[in-house]
């Protein structure tokens, strides 16, 4: 098949290859490399800030770059890294998984991922400009926004290109999901990473524009003299925290659920079990989707908000935990009694079932008024949107990369070095954020280059996990370098328990168009 | 590789896309520049700027010439529905933005600046009400009224969309003479209501003294009419290309998603100024 269609590719070779390119293989792969590139720059920046909070005192930067630090780092590892990633794999497996040809819209697929760059240019070259970029944190809260630089504009306007590609990514996502299965691939009977994947391009769709929104006034509000932030005027800088996480909530949903694709593909492969509860994950996901445009000001305790308004976020917030409760049981449950091994995608699923869940009871923690106006802005807030994304959205993305690879490129990755990159991680990421707790309790504030002499221990233990942290992803690439190159050849299905579409289907690696046909899967 | 892989049409390699990053990246920068007043800025943003008419006119141009050769079935034509339904929601989602902003400022923020603490403390004298420039700023305003040309404005474009539904009916029923002739009086019912509206914003700026500093009023006011406007526009301009593919013969009576997402795209600007009429003019 793949002989008949060669003699008719117009395709052009080397960059422009990947320049012009409308397959869903190739901007996968950019997607992912993309990422990688944004999670080594804004781990970069990391380690800048943890290199700062070594010791107390200021040793390494000043307090306005440790700000630009802060707040570029957080945009590039949400915007940069974690969200491209997940694109990636959706534009890799999407169409495998569902029997489709390709992406619904393949040319607007090239530009969704095309206009990273240019916005990745913005974001990172604002720290070129006058004054350097914004230090107002990756939140961007007004007034703050409206004080700073021309770096600060360059970043909104990143923001609203990466925006665009989130939109443009989402809406063809969306469409190839509804439009593009295959016959008999009912919509339940789609696998769970196909799900997510549907619900989360749907928050996209309804999260993006409102970001665009929230930071056109700030831009106005910067340039053109409207007062939508500004108590003068009439406006109020505490509306910008409510448009800004009527995002911002749902954002954080966006990065976590094709996490819980992933892992929901990866467990039940290495438990040699179909996934327990399937339709209780797809109606859980979506509880949760629905439930994060409704919580919105748990973010926002200190800002003096009417004590019922309060009480009603603290319920909402907790009610989330219902939802994911039952995907965390639906894990463990797939795995009781089933024929388990651990190969690295599995381990580092188990890191994510380990960690995230920590991560989400720290959530649980704060979602109580009381507690977390104790806690607000400090650094158990930072040790648990780390658990989060760090030990939840990023393992699950090293877990799909290690289970995806030989579908890729058709080579195995060295399954001991494999191993030894899960043990580096989740070992150096707990030295990492667990103590952050403790100075959070302790009552260290986040987003400060210096403290007080008594947090200084945890610091230093907390830094040389950063680092050690670092490099251990430096020895991923050098994993993946060696797969690609020198990998021993992968098998048809190199893992027994995988039923998907794309090890039962389609050869390894995959060929470059999926389907040409559909695959006939009714009864 | 434009296989038609299970008759799904797969596009060849596409120089387009790139050209529009490169168009936007300009754009943007050149914003920035210009923002900032630094000289040669509006250079950049309007290279940008033709960029990007280059690449609309080329991608558009691939797509109108795929749709007419017959390269579309019918799979892909309801990707097209599920696309430009998408699309439209998220355009609701971004005015939904700037709506939730005015009610924000009209419910909450300009009546907790006039409340006991902050008015004695902050603001003394300041008297909340709607509609209002804020406490701290002293140039006076008038508001703009409803019944006047917002009023005509509105019956201009309920109209047009009017005429564009009698446009798609002579389409369906291949009547191209009504369908060339209603789709003009659709066009030009949305120019005369994006030149009533510059009428508007003159008289706003030059008679009112309502400008977009005056504070809360002014910023939405201004926000909200000018993103209309600018939909307006776009849709505008939408609607010519699909006049000159209609006088060119162009879509079927079976087969025109092209006219059918512009129309749609049409009645969104139209609902949308609906409650610009109602929240931002009338009430």
């Amino acid at each position: 098949m793949e002989a008949v269609h060669d003699h008719d590719h117009h395709q052009p070779a080397g960059l422009m290859r990947y320049v012009t390119t409308t397959n869903h293989k190739d901007i996968g792969s950019m997607y992912l490399w993309f990422s990688f590139v944004m999670f080594l720059m804004g781990g970069v920046m990391a380690l800048v800030i943890r290199a700062e909070l070594f010791q107390p005192g200021l040793q390494v930067v000043q307090p306005e770059f440790f700000n630009q630090m802060t707040t570029l780092h957080g945009l590039i590892m949400v915007f940069g890294a974690i969200m491209p990633a997940f694109v990636g794999f959706a534009n890799w497996q999407i169409p495998m998984m569902i029997g489709a040809p390709d992406m619904a819209f393949p040319r607007m697929n090239n530009w969704s991922f095309w206009l990273l760059p240019p916005a990745g240019i913005l974001l990172a070259g604002s720290l070129l400009a006058p004054g350097g970029a914004g230090g107002v944190g990756w939140t961007l809260y007004a007034p703050l926004t409206v004080q700073q630089g021309m770096g600060m504009d360059m970043m909104i306007f990143s923001i609203h290109i990466l925006g665009m590609s989130s939109i443009m990514g989402s809406i063809n996502i969306v469409t190839t999901i509804l439009n593009l299965r295959a016959p008999g691939m009912t919509m339940m009977k789609m696998p769970l990473f196909v799900w997510t994947w549907l619900i989360t391009a749907y928050l996209l769709i309804a999260a993006m524009p409102v970001l665009a929104g929230a930071v056109t006034m700030t831009l106005t509000d910067r340039h053109f003299g409207t007062h939508f932030f500004n108590a003068a005027g009439g406006g109020d800088p505490v509306m910008y925290q409510h448009i800004f996480w009527f995002f911002g909530h749902p954002e954080v949903y966006i990065i976590a659920i094709p996490a819980f694709g992933v892992i929901s593909e990866v467990i039940p492969t290495f438990s040699r079990k179909p996934l327990f509860g399937y339709a209780s994950m797809v109606y859980a996901t979506a509880s949760i989707a629905i439930l994060s445009f409704l919580v919105w000001a748990h973010h926002m305790y200190t800002v003096g908000m009417p004590v019922e308004a309060q009480l009603y976020y603290m319920f909402a917030t907790m009610l989330i935990a219902v939802p994911t409760g039952v995907k965390v049981f639906n894990w463990i449950a797939t795995m009781w009694k089933g024929s388990m091994s651990f190969e690295t995608p599995m381990l580092f699923a188990q890191g994510f079932l380990f960690l995230f869940t920590i991560g989400g009871f720290t959530g649980l923690v704060l979602a109580l008024t009381p507690v977390d106006i104790q806690l607000h802005d400090g650094y158990y807030v930072v040790a648990h949107f780390h658990y989060v994304m760090v030990a939840g959205a990023l393992f699950a993305a090293f877990a799909g990369v290690y289970y995806w690879l030989p579908k890729w490129i058709g080579r195995m990755y060295d399954e001991r070095l494999g191993k030894i990159h899960f043990w580096l991680s989740i070992i150096f990421f707990n030295v990492t954020f667990f103590v952050q707790h403790f100075l959070g309790l302790a009552g260290m504030p986040r987003r400060i280059p210096d403290y007080a002499l008594q947090f200084a221990d945890w610091n230093m233990v907390s830094s040389i996990g950063a680092f050690g942290f670092g490099f251990s992803q430096i020895f991923f690439l050098y994993i993946l370098l060696k797969a690609i190159k020198s990998g021993e050849k992968a098998p048809e299905k190199p893992w027994d328990g995988a039923t998907t579409l794309e090890w039962t289907h389609l050869p390894t690696p995959a060929p470059y168009h999926s389907f040409e046909t559909p695959p006939n899967l009714k009864d | 590789m434009s296989s038609q892989s299970g008759g799904y049409y797969l596009p060849e390699p596409s120089r387009w896309p790139i050209v529009g990053s490169i168009g936007i990246f300009l754009m943007a920068f050149g914003a920035v520049l210009t923002m900032n007043s630094v000289s040669g800025g509006w250079y950049v943003l309007l290279a940008g700027a033709a960029v990007i008419i280059y690449m609309m006119f080329g991608w558009f141009g691939t797509v109108i010439g795929e749709s007419e050769s017959g390269k579309y079935n019918k799979q892909v034509d309801v990707s097209f529905r599920w696309g430009m339904s998408w699309f439209i929601f998220s355009e609701v989602m971004f005015f939904a933005c700037f709506f939730g902003a005015l009610f924000y400022m009209r419910i909450l923020s300009v009546p907790w600046l006039d409340d006991a603490e902050t008015g004695t403390l902050l603001w003394n004298g300041f008297t909340a009400g709607w509609p209002v420039s804020g406490p701290g700023i002293t140039e006076q305003f008038t508001p703009m009224g409803a019944w006047g040309l917002p009023a005509i404005n509105t019956a201009l474009l309920l109209s047009s969309g009017v005429t564009i539904t009698v446009a798609h009916h002579a389409l369906k029923s291949n009547n191209r003479a009504v369908l060339n002739w209603f789709m003009f009086f659709t066009i030009a019912l949305g120019a005369a209501f994006l030149y009533l509206q510059a009428v508007e914003y003159s008289h706003a700026y030059h008679e009112l003294n309502l400008t977009l500093e005056s504070g809360a009023y002014g910023a939405t006011f201004y926000m909200l009419t000018g993103f209309h406007g600018f939909h307006v526009t776009v849709g505008t301009l939408m609607l010519i290309v699909i006049w000159v593919r209609c006088l060119k013969g162009h879509f079927k009576p079976e087969h025109h998603f092209g006219f059918e997402g512009v129309a749609w795209y049409w009645h969104f600007v139209d609902v949308v100024w609906l409650g610009l009429f109602i929240f931002v003019y009338w009430l």
